[in-house]
């Protein structure tokens, strides 16, 4: 089995490094896994993306074309990166992303990811690590035991505590869906 | 120990392994996190790194410190790969062990930055003046970039050629699992060295070798390296009759090696009647396509040149001979191609598919052009 | 009988050299190897450094580890040797054109880093390996290959570029006043970051035929007759120092130099 991930947002909001711990949180779990992101002015603000392939078997065109999974915490982001092609995505925006009803997209949600960093943990740049949470605890996709363990390895030390309440907002947030 | 990086980053862990200890460049996307590791790794083992005024001192300076023994590097992308072509044909002149990294992006000119390309493999081959010896290596994922690397400098010492690794946007940024192996695993080679007491000819070989001898600048043996045709001294010399003995030798090194310096995967081959040939980071849609329309019972086979210079001839002659047509595709308007025409001879068609606008060539696109080439 | 100095540091078998009669490249090249004598340097640990032109072709006849690279490129060659190298004394041979048109910016930076680098310039105000066409030295007004109507750039004052750009060492003196010449190099090889002297060269073969100079002789008198040094003209009445060029020691300060400094960042990491 493959997984296509898109996580979009804004450069700066921590889509990249997001990209990187799933990743390196599939192969702790004996999964093959590519990242690749976008590169340029984007990294510096405008919409950003990182894009994960996770698979049982070896990866060989490393990049996304049909992804199962989109993330957009913008609206930038979603216009930008939304494939409504595939309407059995799933695809996870922040609640201040309004998307058009037309779309059709089948597995949409709307959740309080940004608010959800800004006032339960009091960090904002947390938001990436609620959304791993929230993606996680939605699919399943990488073991919650090896995501902890990758967010505390890639993360700066100081930041472990505030991280897993981010990570378990995230699950919470899962659980409300 | 397993690790998850970047082909950039896999670049200079497999050159720390193949003993560089000297790095000198100029930061240009998407190349630039070669210099930003070596500049955090070089000097915690003892090495050197310098971030040069400009791309053409970039190589100009790794050239200096290959003379005085150290294992040098530099890297860049396309427009700063222009930039450093005189002195790549300097390096092969003056054999100057040297790797030298083009992380391909697209387009001529400034082009597009941060997109993948092919657009710079005839500039590998012949993009300096003058009939000159090259090595040139492409790899297609992040753990094949860590081992040509290495290969890439292990080549440059032991036949005194500029090793150019050409990657591409696609492998140089990507993320991939790597297993880094320990040293002891890893097969080095470090230039042969006059023994002391010798009379030294630094462009003199023995009986039956090509590849002369080289000293440290600074170990004794004080000769002169020029640029200008030499004699076995080293000093310059008008005569056409010593220039063409240096030509020849200098010409003969990738011909005579070409067993030890070619490298390519042939993938279901043998009962295949196409083939697929692409290279770098463009092979990885190659093999996924490849894969799909087996399944789908076509009975196609990969094939992968790893040495693109020199091309690995022989063995796609011997295919060519044998299948009905060979599908190219590679990020520009048909490079490579023109070298498969060669080489099939007319014995096959030769079909293509490129482009040169920074997207990547996905399965689904070289599928649908495999069956309408392959009916 | 050969000057034993000759014997001691030139390649006597490439001898003569390949420059015109009445040229000054040798003269430079000859102080170079008296300074270095003096200095008592071990041959083995000099590495001269050379770009393309004719005074790049010295380092040929010079009896140490010699580099002669591509155009322009000598300091960026020599960048390299020294940083992968520091125990290695390189001086870097370089003419007007090579040095500040095609090199310029790798002269700048060198000097920027202040890197333990001695250059040398053979500034000849021409270019004469390629038959007289004009350089960025050239002075306004005369005459070259490139420039049939008189040459309408401003030259460069190298020495001055030079301490523009951070040199910590930065001498300018003439072909005929050999004994600073000989001097200040051995004070720029002696000093510890980078150094810069400029030695004016006569070429009567193109710049002086171009221009109506006359003979070598007389392009030496000239020199002898037009350059001061800056210190004594600093005491002489205006209408004395008219005419006048300078010359002398412009610069000698000490600064941290760019190996030292790297070597120091590479001790600190070991801890």
């Amino acid at each position: 089995m493959q997984l296509e991930l898109r996580l979009s947002g804004s450069g700066g909001q921590g889509l990249i490094t997001a990209g990187i711990i799933l990743a390196e949180a599939a192969l702790a779990d004996g999964k093959n896994a590519v990242q690749t992101q976008s590169y340029g002015p984007e990294a510096r603000g405008g919409a950003s993306k990182a894009e994960v392939i996770i698979s049982d078997e070896i990866i060989d065109f490393p990049k996304v074309t049909r992804p199962n999974l989109i993330l957009a915490l913008t609206q930038d982001a979603a216009a930008k990166y939304v494939d409504a092609s595939n309407s059995d995505a799933m695809v996870i925006v922040d609640e201040s992303v309004e998307l058009s009803p037309e779309t059709g997209l089948k597995k949409l949600f709307r959740v309080p990811i940004i608010d959800t960093a800004r006032h339960e943990i009091g960090r904002e740049i947390v938001a990436n690590i609620v959304a791993l949470g929230l993606i996680v605890g939605l699919t399943q996709i990488v073991s919650q035991e090896n995501l902890e363990a990758t967010v505390i390895k890639r993360l700066p030390r100081g930041t472990e505590d505030l991280n897993r309440m981010a990570l378990q907002a995230g699950y919470d947030l899962a659980k409300q869906i | 120990m397993i690790k998850f990086l970047q082909g950039n980053e896999a670049c200079v862990e497999g050159a720390l392994m193949a003993g560089m200890r000297f790095y000198s460049g100029y930061p240009i996307t998407p190349s630039t996190e070669i210099a930003e590791l070596s500049a955090e790794r070089l000097p915690k083992v003892g090495g050197k790194f310098i971030q040069m005024e400009d791309e053409i001192s970039g190589i100009a300076a790794a050239i200096g410190a290959s003379l005085t023994g150290k294992k040098a590097m530099t890297a860049t992308s396309g427009p700063g790969f222009s930039l450093k072509q005189e002195n790549i044909g300097y390096a092969a002149l003056a054999e100057v062990p040297l790797v030298i990294v083009n992380v391909q992006r697209g387009g001529p000119s400034t082009g597009l930055p941060t997109s993948p390309g092919q657009g710079d493999v005839m500039q590998a081959r012949w993009g300096t003046h003058g009939d000159h010896p090259i090595i040139c290596l492409t790899p297609d994922s992040v753990t094949e970039t860590f081992y040509l690397t290495i290969r890439a400098f292990n080549l440059a010492e032991k036949y005194r050629v500029p090793v150019i690794l050409l990657t591409d946007e696609i492998t140089g940024h990507m993320r991939e699992k790597i297993d880094i192996p320990d040293p002891s695993e890893i097969e080095i080679y470090n230039r042969k060295r006059p023994e002391t007491g010798d009379v030294y000819h630094p462009y003199g070989v023995e009986p039956g070798e090509i590849v002369p001898r080289m000293a440290d600048f600074g170990s004794g043996f004080r000769y002169h390296v020029t640029g200008l045709m030499h004699d076995e001294t080293g000093f310059p010399s008008n005569s056409t009759e010593n220039a063409r003995k240096l030509m020849d030798r200098l010409m003969a090194k990738t011909v005579t090696y070409r067993d030890d310096i070619i490298d390519y995967e042939a993938l279901y081959t043998e009962d295949a009647d196409w083939l697929i040939l692409a290279y770098g980071g463009m092979s990885r849609s190659a093999r996924a396509a490849v894969k799909v329309l087996r399944q789908k019972g076509h009975s196609v086979g990969l094939f992968r040149p790893i040495s693109l210079w020199p091309f690995p001839e022989e063995a796609l002659s011997a295919l060519a001979g044998k299948v009905k047509g060979i599908l190219v595709t590679e990020l520009n308007y048909g490079q490579i191609k023109l070298e498969v025409e060669r080489i099939a001879c007319g014995r096959c068609p030769v079909e293509f598919l490129g482009r040169g606008n920074g997207e990547v060539i996905t399965p689904e696109m070289l599928i649908e052009t495999f069956e309408e080439v392959a009916k | 009988m050969n000057h034993p100095l000759a014997e001691s540091y030139f390649r006597m078998d490439k001898l003569p050299h390949i420059w015109c009669p009445g040229c000054s490249h040798g003269i430079i090249m000859a102080s170079i190897a008296r300074a270095i004598d003096r200095l008592g340097l071990d041959k083995d640990n000099v590495c001269i450094v050379s770009g393309i032109g004719c005074s790049s072709r010295a380092p040929g006849y010079m009896d140490f580890n010699t580099l002669h690279t591509t155009h322009g490129r000598a300091l960026a060659f020599a960048t390299g040797v020294k940083l992968a190298n520091p125990k290695l004394e390189v001086i870097v041979i370089s003419g007007d054109g090579d040095l500040s048109a095609i090199g310029g910016n790798h002269l700048i930076h060198a000097a920027r880093r202040n890197i333990g680098l001695t250059t040398i310039c053979f500034n000849n105000n021409i270019y004469g390996m390629t038959g007289g066409q004009y350089s960025p030295t050239t002075p306004t007004g005369d005459k070259a290959t490139t420039a049939p109507y008189g040459n309408i750039d401003k030259p460069f004052d190298i020495t001055k570029l030079a301490i523009g750009a951070g040199a910590t060492y930065a001498a300018k003196v003439t072909a005929f006043h050999v004994t600073q010449m000989d001097k200040y190099i051995e004070s720029a090889i002696a000093h510890k970051g980078f150094s810069l002297v400029e030695a004016i060269a006569v070429c009567p073969t193109y710049y002086g035929r171009k221009n109506r100079k006359g003979s070598a002789v007389e392009m030496m008198t000239w020199l002898k007759d037009h350059y001061i040094d800056f210190k004594v003209a600093e005491k002489l009445p205006p209408e004395k120092r008219e005419g006048k060029e300078l010359m002398g020691e412009f610069i000698n300060v000490d600064a941290p130099e760019y190996t030292a400094l790297y070597d120091a960042l590479i001790d600190r990491l070991k801890d």
